[in-house]
């Protein structure tokens, strides 16, 4: 017995550890951000010029807006198109279902390396080309599987004969629907939309490809920044978008469940 | 299944079609598609774009196997797949036994959202972070020489383990969430029956726990073993001048060098042994999904 409860605290410790490997980098460069030195010197003194100066730098705003617009049309359609693909993949079978369903994998599965310059060549070859059309197009078809993946799994727990009784009581297509699974489905939408915006917000590789100069998102300009050298302001904006996109992801977490269990 | 089906007919894709097709006519137009000009321009001389002259060749290719640099690279990118992967079992699998069997009720809840929170968060800028830590005169230098009685230099910014703290520190996080899904999943009175049955922990561990969890182990392996070998970012930012991958090379094909059609070769060819994998893989992933 003593024995279990020791190794029971050394996993509770090893947790621990494993926790400051995945968080001191991120507070660490939070808390550079917050330090008047530029070459990142110690001791630390408090500062928030570099936030002052995030405001002063119109290519930066710039891309973070284009960011949110982005992410924010990216959430729009891919929930709305995913939602009704689940739809019809709960409740019709047909020859072929099996196939849709697997064609889901490719787009999460293949590294996005590989994606971006597919789309690259294609849009390219079109007469897109690149810019924040060819953005959108890449990230609402990258948000899109996580949409109906988790909508999907929502709809497993919705019981079929809800619709059943709606339609036996007079209720068209359309309102047994809107009336009936849509309410129930809507945590999963919900989360869904979250998982978009999140996919689209904090995208790189994708938009590096297809962004040109004047048309690119924020973690593209982050990355140029980056390769020019460090900066306390890349700290700055990096850290409001780690905070954003956690809080995000925590929003996500009260809808759906990671966990698959309570 | 079959109570499902009862609404709606059966064997009806005439309803279901208008519905399916937005989703999926746009992921043909931004992925199936690309991903099938890509192919067909890795057999071209240049691009069909602008009048420029263009010719079908299989030079790209020959590029690849005649220069050894392209498959040295490939080689540098699957070990820098398999050292991650590895590195991610290891840390990440003992983790996922804490959370799945040790801890309990809300903190268990609370830790295993923490745990996963950065894996959704930002990739790039989570690398970025490392360099805090990692650059000489940094966190980790600071630190040591402060404990430490004898002035080492810590410098581990722009070298091979870099880039390996960097990966494994963006994908550990799904190493745990596939293995705590399949260890929670086994029945605890599996571990008693054979605690009473005389077996030592480690002889439970070996023959009961990990053969049970593999389905979990592989899916991990391959989540993380195949963005790993495509990465490229990863490399530049922490590896510097030693962060040269197979990833960067087509990068540079296409930011850089611009020779498109080798570069879609290249991505061609990693695309080809990507899904070699998944498909070594997908039985188990099927099960464990």
């Amino acid at each position: 017995m003593a024995t279990t409860r020791i190794l029971e605290w050394v996993g509770r410790f090893y947790i621990f550890l494993l926790l400051g490997f995945l968080y001191l980098p991120i507070i660490i460069m939070g808390l550079m951000s917050f330090n008047a030195s530029p070459f990142y010197q110690l001791p630390f003194e408090w500062t928030t010029d570099w936030y002052a100066s995030l405001w002063q730098n119109d290519q930066l705003i710039a891309a973070t807006w284009n960011s949110i617009e982005i992410a924010i049309i990216t959430t729009i359609l891919s929930t709305v198109l995913g939602s009704m693909a689940s739809l019809a993949l709960y409740r019709y079978d047909f020859r072929g279902k099996k196939l849709l369903q697997a064609l889901l994998f490719p787009p999460i599965a293949i590294p996005w390396l590989i994606t971006g310059t597919a789309m690259l060549i294609f849009f390219f070859g079109i007469g897109i080309g690149r810019g924040l059309i060819a953005i959108l197009l890449g990230h609402v078809a990258l948000a899109l599987p996580y949409v109906i993946v988790v909508v999907s799994a929502r709809l497993q727990t919705f019981a079929p004969e809800l619709e059943e009784a709606a339609r036996s009581l007079g209720a068209n297509q359309w309102q047994v629907t809107v009336r009936v699974t849509l309410p129930w489905i809507m945590p999963g939408v919900i989360a869904g939309g979250l998982f978009a915006f999140a996919v689209s917000f904090d995208q790189f590789v994708v938009s590096y490809f297809l962004s040109t100069p004047g048309q690119t998102t924020l973690p593209v300009e982050i990355y140029a920044a980056i390769r020019k050298g460090f900066t306390p302001e890349i700290n700055a904006v990096s850290t409001i978008i780690i905070v954003v996109s956690m809080a995000l992801m925590l929003l996500t977490a009260r809808f759906f469940k990671f966990g698959g269990e309570k | 299944m079959a109570e499902q089906l009862a609404t709606g007919s059966r064997r009806a894709l005439r309803p279901a079609l208008p519905l399916l097709l937005p989703a999926y006519l746009w992921l043909t137009v931004a992925i199936f598609l690309p991903l099938s000009a890509m192919v067909f321009f890795s057999f071209m001389t240049d691009l069909p774009l602008a009048g420029k002259e263009w010719a079908f060749t299989l030079g790209n290719y020959a590029a690849f196997f005649s220069q050894s640099l392209y498959s040295k690279l490939l080689f540098a990118s699957l070990r820098l797949g398999l050292e991650v992967t590895l590195w991610c079992v290891v840390i990440g699998y003992p983790a996922a036994y804490v959370l799945a069997k040790v801890l309990k009720g809300r903190s268990r809840e609370a830790i295993f959202l923490l745990v996963i929170l950065p894996f959704w968060s930002n990739g790039l800028v989570r690398i970025f972070s490392w360099a805090m830590v990692l650059r000489e005169g940094g966190i980790l230098d600071t630190t040591l020489n402060a404990v430490l009685p004898s002035k080492i230099n810590i410098d581990l910014m722009y070298s091979y383990p870099a880039v390996i703290i960097g990966l494994v520190h963006s994908y550990v996080p799904y190493m745990v969430l596939t293995c705590y899904l399949t260890l929670q999943a086994i029945d605890d009175s599996l571990i008693e029956a054979g605690r009473s049955l005389g077996a030592s922990r480690l002889q439970v561990l070996k023959r009961v726990i990990i053969p049970l969890s593999m389905p979990g182990l592989i899916a991990g392996a391959a989540l993380i073993f195949v963005p790993v070998v495509g990465s490229f970012m990863e490399p530049r930012i922490l590896g510097g001048r030693t962060g040269t991958f197979y990833g960067t090379v087509i990068e540079d094909q296409f930011v850089a060098v611009f020779n498109w059609p080798l570069g879609a070769a290249l991505s061609f060819i990693l695309l080809a042994v990507v899904l070699v994998i998944l498909g070594l893989a997908a039985p188990v992933l099927r099960r464990a999904g």
